[in-house]
């Protein structure tokens, strides 16, 4: 009997991108009706397992996945989000998907507009039929209501407060006769608290007429207040599937995070009790997707600082916003002198440096050489590797010198290459990512900001990495703050971890201390 | 959004910084017109011929910019079209209303080709409409000028020595339109206190007006202002981005092609070489004038920018003279001016875009210090 079977059902679902997996044997059923809290840290697979299940388009062009999703009992396979719309299945997604200078209605019903029959269109086709304004109205307000959350129709997204826009969002999906399974990418993330409360309820509303939700959030509480059952994955793998009422905050936090705690536990050198080196008061950055909002931290001299959170919540934004390379307000008092923001210049001048998370784009040349690449930023800061000639008057580069040092950093690093004269972009993302520490290393700072050094790079070149900054630290004693979304790995070299939650410092706590109290602080305060 | 400033010098401020342009023109007429020694009824009789001259071309700028292909100069391919429908239609003798209306007829076929052609490009360049269209219309000009120049006469017949050139082939530097000259124009035209209205002209550039005003409120034309607002967006709501912009060039260069009928109707003679080169610039410029940007423009700032425009241009030699004692220093204002608005009105674009996004950092800092005061 086929009304027997639920409405979604995953099956063995796995997925790897170009051999690395992110989705290990995936089992998941979900009923008509039913409400499911998907949970996990960033990186975990959710967004992975949704854009499958949506059919987004960028998982067929990596190879496709491997398993069964089953729908009413049927298998389907999507081939764009259309299909998967056409079958009832609407998203959400967290960057909005409006059209800015478009009413809400005119949003609700894009692409979807009722029409007018015309002449011209007799003529020249159906797109040149008119809207039917009233009709599109009627339609967008029976969709509200559908909703149970009150947005303007007439209003222009432009003018929208950001939760409205989320709104409008979720009506459009509800717009759609054909929905069954509505999934909502962390709706609540830009929502105030009225408007979460105000879309909990709207979605107990959608389960009471037969819609199944999947809620992707990281505010625990929200998923035990709505959902029947809570599914939380870690690195790829669906570590629980309980139903909400069964568990608690708690649990959920350990499950997210995991890994036993003893496995880290290593002989840990007690953080320095020294004096403050850098001093970052009252910091907001403005760095899309990465907003940080009064932002106070200390930083002692000596000291690996990390600083961790789920992405989206501002961790990126602090070491950017301190360099320069987005607007930025505040203070930073840098051994004694503050440094003036929103000139990299000056930064690098009072011998800090950065190796940024963008690598590709701010890290590299990547049409040059190795050595170049390593010995640029030091050459045109510092005036290294430069001998004057002509009593001054004209600098020479100094080949020598730079070749020395880029190979002692291939050495020292093990930067796989075929020579220095290498060019950066033929090498692997590890090995471009070692060149752009060694590039910061080169600079000899006084004190480094490194901002997802690990970021798509495997496990061997994650250790090298992780090893030649901790070295660096000891050797030379240069401050490091280390930003990582990796929990674990900042526990490994960093002697103090600042999490970062809803653009603020949530708190500072020693790396020593379990998973579990980095769990809480980094959902304390999400936004 | 710069937010919403409530105190009456700052909405003064902010309405000056969002029409500067306009209003520079303003003061520029406001000087000029007590220096020339015009008299009303001639300058109405003149801004009145320049408005039924460029209005229709200056509107067909208008459906790109709602599809959010910017100012584009892909009219001036329409131009073309018109041009080498009325030297055939010159050629064959046909003239007066239905010569004008054979060549509009003419013209739309080339037009529509040479939009597709012109569509497809720009597509391969999003984002860079205008200078990509600019130099499309100069690669077009070479093969207008090979058409004309060099098939005209050999490939396709033209009879009348009048218009081919004594070679045999080619068509002459300048082509005799007296016999078409204003007869559309004239139709009906009455006398309002010597101001000679052309009222048949007028009615055709009214009743583009409807149009454009209710193919806003079709489906093409909503889908139009959403692919123009955000190609991505329109993709993925089913929209098809690339067609629908193709479209829009294509009806841009079939509006064009009319208009440049109507243009050179008025003139009564086309110079065969460069009538084509420089009316997407004037166009533009006179768009512009009118306080249109680069994403939105309206049907009020077309007919504004003829007016403002145009008045200047009537203006300015008369003021050269007086100022400088040299008419010359006036046509060489005109030049001048047209491309220091273009590229004021694009710094402007490019600024007010970049304040918008550092308002961001700075309602950042405000939320910081009303936090401080809870």
């Amino acid at each position: 009997m086929s009304n027997q079977a639920p409405l979604l059902e995953l099956k063995n679902i796995k997925k790897d991108f170009f051999g690395n997996q992110v989705l290990e044997d995936i089992n998941l059923t979900l009923d008509a009706g039913e409400v499911l809290g998907l949970v996990g840290e960033n990186g975990a697979g959710k967004s992975t397992l949704m854009k499958i299940l949506f059919g987004m388009t960028d998982i067929r062009d990596t190879g496709g996945y491997g398993g069964d999703v089953l729908l009413n009992g049927q298998k389907v396979n999507f081939n764009s989000p259309f299909d998967a719309l056409a079958a009832g299945i609407g998203m959400v997604h967290q960057e909005f998907s409006l059209i800015p200078g478009f009413t809400a209605n005119e949003n609700i019903l894009l692409n979807r507009e009722p029409q007018k029959k015309s002449l011209a269109a007799v003529v020249f086709g159906d797109r040149l039929n008119t809207l039917d304004r009233k009709d599109m109205k009627s339609q967008a307000e029976e969709a509200i209501e559908k909703m149970g959350v009150h947005i303007e129709g007439a209003m222009t997204i432009n003018d929208m407060p950001v939760g409205h826009k989320q709104f409008t969002e979720i009506a459009r999906e509800l717009s759609k006769e054909q929905l069954k399974l509505l999934i909502l990418d962390e709706p609540t993330a830009v929502l105030t608290e009225q408007e979460a409360d105000a879309l909990l309820d709207s979605i107990r509303g959608m389960s009471k007429r037969g819609i199944a939700v999947i809620f992707i959030t990281h505010r625990l509480q929200e998923i035990l207040n709505v959902c029947n059952k809570v599914a939380v994955m870690r690195d790829g793998v669906l570590v629980k599937d309980v139903p909400a009422a069964e568990t608690n905050i708690a649990e959920i936090t350990r499950w997210m995070v995991g890994r036993s705690v003893a496995d880290t536990a290593k002989d840990r050198r007690e953080p320095p009790q020294t004096e403050t080196v850098m001093s970052i008061q009252r910091l907001w950055v403005d760095m899309p997707g990465e907003t940080v909002r009064d932002v106070n931290l200390d930083v002692r001299r000596g000291e690996i600082l990390g600083i961790g959170g789920l992405a989206g919540q501002g961790k990126l934004g602090i070491p950017n916003g301190v360099m320069g390379l987005y607007p930025a307000g505040g203070k930073v008092i840098f051994d004694g002198r503050e440094i003036p923001l929103n000139q990299p210049r000056a930064c690098l001048n009072s011998q800090l440096a950065f190796v940024s998370e963008d690598r590709r784009g701010v890290g590299l040349l990547l049409d040059e050489s190795l050595e170049w690449n390593i010995a640029f930023p030091a050459m045109q800061i510092h005036d290294k590797f430069l001998r004057p000639m002509l009593g001054g008057l004209v600098k020479w580069r100094d080949e020598k010198a730079i070749r020395e040092v880029t190979a002692r950093y291939i050495d020292e690093l093990k930067i796989k290459c075929t020579s220095s004269k290498q060019k950066a972009k033929e090498l692997s993302g590890g090995n471009q990512q070692k060149v752009c520490l060694a590039k910061a290393f080169a600079l000899e700072p006084k004190f480094l900001f490194v901002s997802e050094p690990t970021r798509g790079i495997d496990v061997g070149a994650k250790a090298l990495v992780l090893k030649a900054l901790e070295k660096f630290n000891r050797e030379s004693g240069v401050t490091i703050v280390m930003i990582s979304s990796e929990l674990e790995e900042l526990r490994q070299i960093c002697d103090r971890i600042a999490i970062v939650s809803g653009g603020r410092i949530a708190g500072i706590l020693p790396a020593g201390r379990s998973s579990e109290a980095f769990g809480e602080l980094m959902v304390s305060s999400v936004v | 959004m710069n937010g919403k400033n409530t105190s009456a010098p700052r909405k003064a401020l902010n309405f000056l910084s969002n029409n500067a342009v306009p209003v520079m023109f303003i003061i520029i007429i406001a000087i000029c017109l007590p220096m020339s020694g015009f008299s009303t009824t001639f300058l109405l009789n003149e801004i009145m011929t320049r408005l039924s001259r460029n209005a229709f071309l200056i509107l067909s700028l208008l459906i790109p910019i709602m599809a959010g292909m910017g100012l584009n100069f892909g009219m001036t391919l329409g131009a073309m079209a018109a041009e080498i429908a009325l030297i055939l239609t010159s050629d064959w003798q046909i003239w007066g209303i239905p010569g004008i209306v054979l060549a509009m007829i003419m013209s739309i076929p080339i037009s529509i080709l040479l939009g597709l052609l012109c569509g497809k490009i720009l597509n391969a360049a999003k984002g860079r409409e205008m200078i990509t269209s600019y130099i499309i219309s100069f690669f077009m000009n070479g093969v207008y000028q090979l058409v004309v120049l060099y098939m005209m006469g050999s490939i396709i017949p033209i009879v009348h020595t009048t218009i081919k050139l004594p070679r045999g082939y080619g068509v002459r530097a300048s082509v005799d339109l007296t016999r078409i000259r204003k007869a559309l124009d004239n139709v009906l035209s009455i006398n309002i206190g010597g101001v000679i209205v052309p009222v048949v002209t007028l009615l055709i550039i009214a009743l583009m007006c409807l149009i454009i005003v209710w193919f806003r409120r079709t489906k093409l034309g909503q889908d139009m202002r959403a692919v123009g607002q955000d190609m991505e967006v329109a993709r993925a709501a089913g929209i098809d981005v690339e067609g629908t912009r193709i479209i829009s060039i294509v009806i841009s260069t079939v509006l064009a092609g009319i208009g440049m009928v109507i243009y050179l109707q008025n003139m009564g003679d086309m110079a065969t070489y460069s009538s084509h080169s420089q009316i997407g610039m004037f166009c533009i410029a006179a768009l512009l004038v009118g306080g249109a940007s680069v994403d939105k423009a309206s049907i009020g700032n077309v007919f504004l920018g003829v007016i403002l425009f145009h008045t200047m241009f009537i203006l300015a030699p008369k003021a050269g003279a007086v100022i400088a004692g040299n008419e010359v220093i006036g046509e060489y204002f005109r030049v001048f001016v047209s491309y220091g608005v273009i590229t004021v009105a694009l710094v402007m674009y490019e600024t007010k875009k970049r304040r918008a996004k550092a308002g961001m950092g700075a309602q950042l800092a405000a939320a910081q210090r009303e936090g401080d005061k809870r």
